[in-house]
């Protein structure tokens, strides 16, 4: 293995110890403790908005509408990952399904109709999930790179139709989105850090539940509730027989094929439930916003979107959430800079791609196959003989592996 | 595993798989040029020959990887040529690669547990709402999949990334992946290539132990001596043609045969290492 697999560019030392570290001693801390902790930080999570401590707040905008935008990110990233990071599809089109999303919510609740917005959330989920079906059927036959150009297509066929389609508001797109149902219960004060020490300020106050255009955060907590519902079903279908078969997929099509997995069925249903994921996103977006048009689903969106998966580790499912809170939260805070946002966000990835390739959350095994690698290189260059013998044996695995692209996993 | 099929001695033997007058073209290069011939439920058949003899093409004919030219296979009574390849592989043919094709970024456990899967249809529904089938498969699959990594002898490494395992251990967990598909039929793509005398005998034996818990095994091996002392029949090619199909001692004795690998030392051959898959 060793020999070939690892005889590309010559590896960096290894940085973002520290993410592994953590990684690491969570999981050996037992069940119940895992639980509480997540519990916490699914609290504090909520609590965000409200506490808007110092540092972490932006400064100059709104915070809570930040961090709804965060959440919508977290959103698309995980369902991204489903598609690129578990299944290995290149999917460049994936602000389509996240556009469809929002202008289903847009037509049959202000456009055509004026259904409540609650309602038209399924419909929206079902037209999504099936425009993923009908992309994928006849495009997840071809492989690979003709895949990403098929998706790049798809994105921007949407957008023009969108654009061109009086139907559909044209370029102006459609206003005046309702929001959810309002549920008005208690109302929470925000706290006030302006002197320094924390003061609860009674003057700003959110009202749990109340969707107002003026107020993000139950948007926010309402989105936050969502990323909550998909982490979980994601981790359930990914440790299942479909989470496999999809791994499989996309380590090896054929082998996974002449196993016994119909790899063709698997793909489809990642493109769904990558689109019906997108779906929930894009219906947010409208709901929030209130109005939709073309502007907001151009390609950019969708390498923003790529880049969040990417940058966080492909196939891990909180390296997608890191690697969209990342895309998405630190311009916002660092708006100060607006003109070099883009530049520094370029920067930023370049030094990933060199210094931490496999992202900064890859999956576990491929941080544990690296340091295998690392501990087996240091044997090789103390035994040459051996390793000789090994790299001849299998010198057409190890091109197989090249040819497959390395660190998919 | 499969219910052992023990054919009983007095009655006639049961054909698991047929291939009749398969013939199979690459643009000018005749691959498989009219090969007939049977698998028996229950023996272990050597699918010898030269380098380029056409053995690897037989199995991705049979495997549905190639759809024959001309000529039927026909598996277990019914014809496969209609079957995709998962189907084919649920029907009970199982194979593993001459170059090694494990899913290579995920466990020697997964890897085995995606062989056991092919049984099991759990969908993300009952995987979602974590249905009791759902959660009897995973636990089957599992236990299968630790039984079999141990009886290949891929001990303690289930957490293991497969593409870090050692490489006799990458040659075995391929043969527990395959087996974990519960197959009728197990066909083996030089399983010991690379091997040295010893663990080409283990994995003799290993065959003979697979054979012994109900399945018929195909076994294509480069070194000779080797495949005699293993196989209970021998199928044997050479430019794509079938020249002898007979008990060990027939072959060995037969003319075409011998001068098919006349010149050709047969440690030699056992070393060469081909891609031509
Ligand atoms: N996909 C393909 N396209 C073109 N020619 C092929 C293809 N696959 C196999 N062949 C040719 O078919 C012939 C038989 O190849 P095959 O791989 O079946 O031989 P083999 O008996 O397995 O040899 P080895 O012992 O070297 O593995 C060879 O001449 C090979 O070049
Ligand atoms: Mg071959």
């Amino acid at each position: 293995m060793s020999g070939t697999t690892t005889a590309g560019a010559p590896r960096a030392p290894r940085r973002g110890a520290l993410l592994d570290g953590v990684r690491a001693r969570l999981r050996k801390t037992p069940r119940w403790a895992q639980f509480l902790f997540m519990t916490a930080l699914a609290l504090l999570c909520y609590l965000l908005p409200l506490l808007e401590l110092p540092i972490i707040s932006t400064p100059g905008t709104d915070f809570g509408g930040v961090l709804f935008t965060v959440a919508v990110y977290v959103l698309v990233a995980v369902g991204l990952n489903i598609v690129v990071g578990y299944a290995g599809l290149l999917d460049l089109g994936y602000v389509g399904f996240y556009a469809i999303g929002a202008y289903t919510v847009g037509v049959l609740t202000s456009q055509h109709a004026t259904w409540p917005w609650l309602l038209s959330l399924p419909v929206a989920l079902g037209v999504t999930m099936l425009s993923g079906v009908l992309l994928g059927w006849p495009t997840l036959r071809v492989r690979g790179d003709y895949l990403a150009i098929v998706t790049l297509g798809f994105g921007e066929i949407v957008r023009l139709t969108l654009i061109n389609t009086e139907w559909l508001g044209a370029a102006p797109g459609i206003s005046s989105i309702p929001a959810p149902p309002s549920l008005p219960l208690i109302e929470l004060p925000h706290l006030d850090w302006s002197t320094g020490v924390p003061l609860v300020d009674f003057s700003d106050t959110t009202t749990f539940i109340q969707f107002t255009v003026t107020d993000p955060v139950p948007f926010y907590w309402l989105a936050l509730t969502l990323v909550i519902l998909v982490l979980l079903a994601d981790k359930r279908i990914k440790n299942s027989r479909v989470g496999r078969s999809w791994e499989a997929t996309r380590e090896d099509e054929d082998a996974a094929e002449l196993m016994g997995v119909p790899t063709f069925r698997f793909k489809l249903l990642a493109f769904a439930l990558g689109a019906f994921v997108g779906g929930i996103a894009g219906s947010l977006f409208a709901t929030r916003q209130t109005f939709i048009n073309p502007e907001s689903f151009t390609l950019l969106i969708s390498i923003l979107f790529l880049s969040a998966v990417v940058l966080g580790g492909q196939g891990n499912r909180w390296g997608a959430v890191i690697g969209a809170i990342v895309v998405a939260y630190l311009p916002e805070r660092f708006r100060g800079f607006e003109q070099w946002r883009v530049l520094v966000f370029g920067i930023a990835l370049m030094l990933l791609a060199i210094y931490r390739p496999q992202g900064l959350l890859p999956p576990r095994r491929t941080i544990r196959a690296q340091q295998m690698r690392e501990t087996e290189e240091s044997l090789e260059t103390a035994d040459p003989t051996l390793v000789g013998r090994v790299a001849t044996e299998d010198g057409d695995v190890g091109r197989d592996a090249q040819e497959k692209g390395e660190d998919r996993g | 595993m499969a219910e052992p099929v023990e054919a009983p001695p007095s009655a006639a033997p049961i054909r698991l798989l047929e291939m009749d007058d398969i013939t199979l073209r690459f643009g000018g290069v005749t691959a498989l040029d009219g090969v007939s011939f049977h698998i028996d439920q229950g023996e272990i058949l050597g699918l010898i020959g030269p380098n380029g003899a056409g053995k690897t093409t037989a199995f991705n004919v049979m495997t549905g990887i190639y759809r024959p030219t001309s000529g039927r296979v026909s598996f277990d009574g019914h014809p496969t040529s209609r079957l995709k390849r998962y189907q084919i592989a649920k029907r009970g043919i199982a194979r593993t690669f001459q170059n090694i094709r494990l899913f290579k970024a995920m466990t020697a456990l997964e890897n085995v547990m995606v062989g056991a899967d092919a049984r099991h249809s759990t969908g993300p529904i009952s995987a979602l709402l974590g249905l009791p089938k759902h959660r009897r498969e995973e636990e089957a699959g599992r236990e299968l999949a630790h039984e079999l990594l141990d009886f290949v002898g891929v001990r303690g490494r289930a957490d293991e990334l497969a593409g870090n395992l050692s490489y006799g251990d990458q040659r075995r967990l391929e043969i527990a992946r395959a087996m974990a598909t519960q197959p009728k039929l197990l066909c083996l793509d030089e399983p010991a290539a690379g091997f040295n005398p010893s663990e080409k005998q283990a994995l003799m034996e290993l065959i003979r132990s697979i054979r012994d818990r109900g399945l018929t095994v195909l076994l294509i091996e480069h070194d000779m001596r080797l495949v005699m002392g293993a196989v209970d029949r021998l199928v044997v090619l050479e430019f794509g043609r079938k020249i002898a199909d007979g008990t060990p001692a027939e072959v060995q004795n037969d003319p075409g045969v011998i001068a098919a690998y006349l010149g050709v030392d047969e440690d030699e051959m056992g070393e060469v290492d081909d891609d031509a898959s």
